[in-house]
């Protein structure tokens, strides 16, 4: 994937938006990979933890838009807990669906949910599902 | 001694098979687990956004009905019960800005300051009655059954609201022993089972299954000891998938560690509702003897 790096983006909107909404400073990162290494859900990723972060602070929205991850990722915390840097992941993967859902662009519309599942689902999943797929 | 209980929504329906054994054992062990007389959903996810209070409110609210009944300690049996009121706590703890911003957004309600504890059941087990003194009360041990524990997340992660070690834990180890059960460890003892993810992806978790599942029974686990309703029916679900597509997947009994401690203590068996169990778990219960 080839990306094209601008000052404006580093300091804009975008970058600003996730640091708020995840409390998180994007910066602590080094780069290391243990939290793609610690990751469950990496096998089903189309691009690695690690590397959302790196997107996200040089403010390369489009490029973290095109790909699955974020909603790939189940905040298990296993990135989190295993951080040489102390750097919460999941807060700023939850920031960027925040991003999306609160566009009022859901990523799980409640009325496709079948009837077959709404009697199977138990409602640990459905209302965590909904909190995290829809805005 | 009574505890405030609080149960959470899956508990009174898919998952009563983790209830009312819990129920019905802490009774038998001389405690009673007072259901809160008025409770409302945690919200299941604790939000991870910063900017993200209105999520905080209905945790909140719970444990400020706790107050309400004179009561400083509340329980769990839900592993993301736990891990949701429990760090909701810990924002109005430490937070004194986000405190003021709840408090004042809940202006019918009395202030909240983070003053109650929130335990699980297991920590109760633990702290307040105690390994030996369980195992002393057991009258059907489950000999030769061979128990893989299974945290999942909640219970474990993040480190502040953690009821063990996170890398390596011994609090079901130390129950599973305490039921004359021997404790099978392996490395997926914490690994995710897909969580919510099953609302976007149901026929994705199989895949967290077959990892998790492979592990525990390559290390020798006849069955897996679980706390979480969500950990047990993604892990049911994705088990059945597995069976239907992969003829050399193994499959292995799903218990609730509430159900093992109902039977370990001699109570009947048609109070852990194992009807509600994915697959056939009754099988390797009669298999050692312990159902007729």
């Amino acid at each position: 994937m080839s990306v094209t790096i601008s000052p404006k983006r580093v300091r804009g909107d975008f970058v600003r938006h996730v640091r708020d909404i995840s409390g998180e400073n994007i910066n602590l990162c080094y780069q290391c990979g243990l939290c793609s290494g610690n990751c469950p859900s990496v096998c089903k990723m189309d691009v690695s933890p690690r590397r959302i972060i790196e997107l996200a602070r040089l403010g390369l929205q489009e490029e973290i838009a095109e790909s699955q991850t974020v909603w790939v990722c189940a905040s298990c915390l296993a990135c989190a807990v295993n951080c040489p840097r102390g750097f919460d992941l999941s807060r700023v993967m939850e920031a960027i669906r925040l991003l999306t859902l609160r566009k009022n662009l859901d990523r799980v519309r409640p009325e496709d949910v079948s009837q077959q599942e709404r009697c199977d689902l138990p409602q640990i999943a459905m209302v965590s599902g909904f909190r995290k797929f829809t805005g | 001694m009574s505890l405030a209980y609080y149960p959470g929504c899956t508990l009174k329906t898919k998952a009563r098979n983790l209830e009312e054994p819990a129920v019905a054992s802490l009774q038998a062990l001389g405690l009673e687990l007072e259901e809160m007389s008025r409770w409302n959903c945690c919200g299941a996810a604790y939000s991870l956004a910063d900017d993200d209070l209105i999520h905080q409110v209905a945790p909140v609210r719970n444990l400020v009905r706790v107050q309400e009944l004179g009561k400083n300690r509340l329980v769990t049996l839900c592993a993301v019960c736990l891990n949701t009121l429990k760090r909701a706590n810990l924002v109005m703890r430490d937070d004194g800005e986000k405190r003021n911003a709840v408090n004042s957004f809940m202006n019918e309600e009395p202030d909240y300051g983070g003053e109650v504890e929130v335990v699980h059941l297991l920590e109760v087990l633990r702290d307040d009655i105690g390994w030996q003194t369980l195992a002393e009360r057991i009258k059907r041990p489950l000999r030769d059954m061979r128990l893989a524990p299974y945290y999942g997340c909640t219970l474990l992660r993040p480190r502040d609201v953690a009821i063990d070690s996170e890398q390596s834990p011994t609090i079901l180890r130390k129950f599973i022993e305490a039921l004359g059960a021997i404790p099978v460890d392996f490395p997926e003892f914490a690994r995710c089972c897909g969580s919510y993810q099953v609302m976007s992806d149901p026929d994705g978790i199989s895949e967290y299954a077959r990892v998790i599942l492979s592990s525990a029974s390559s290390h020798g686990a006849e069955a897996l000891v679980l706390t979480c309703p969500l950990c047990d029916y993604d892990l049911g679900r994705g088990q059945s998938e597995l069976l239907k597509s992969d003829k050399d997947f193994r499959s292995m009994p799903l218990f609730y560690f509430t159900q093992l401690m109902a039977l370990a203590l001699g109570l009947g068996p048609e109070i852990c509702h194992f009807e509600l169990n994915h697959g056939d778990p009754e099988s390797l219960l009669r298999e050692k003897k312990l159902l007729s």
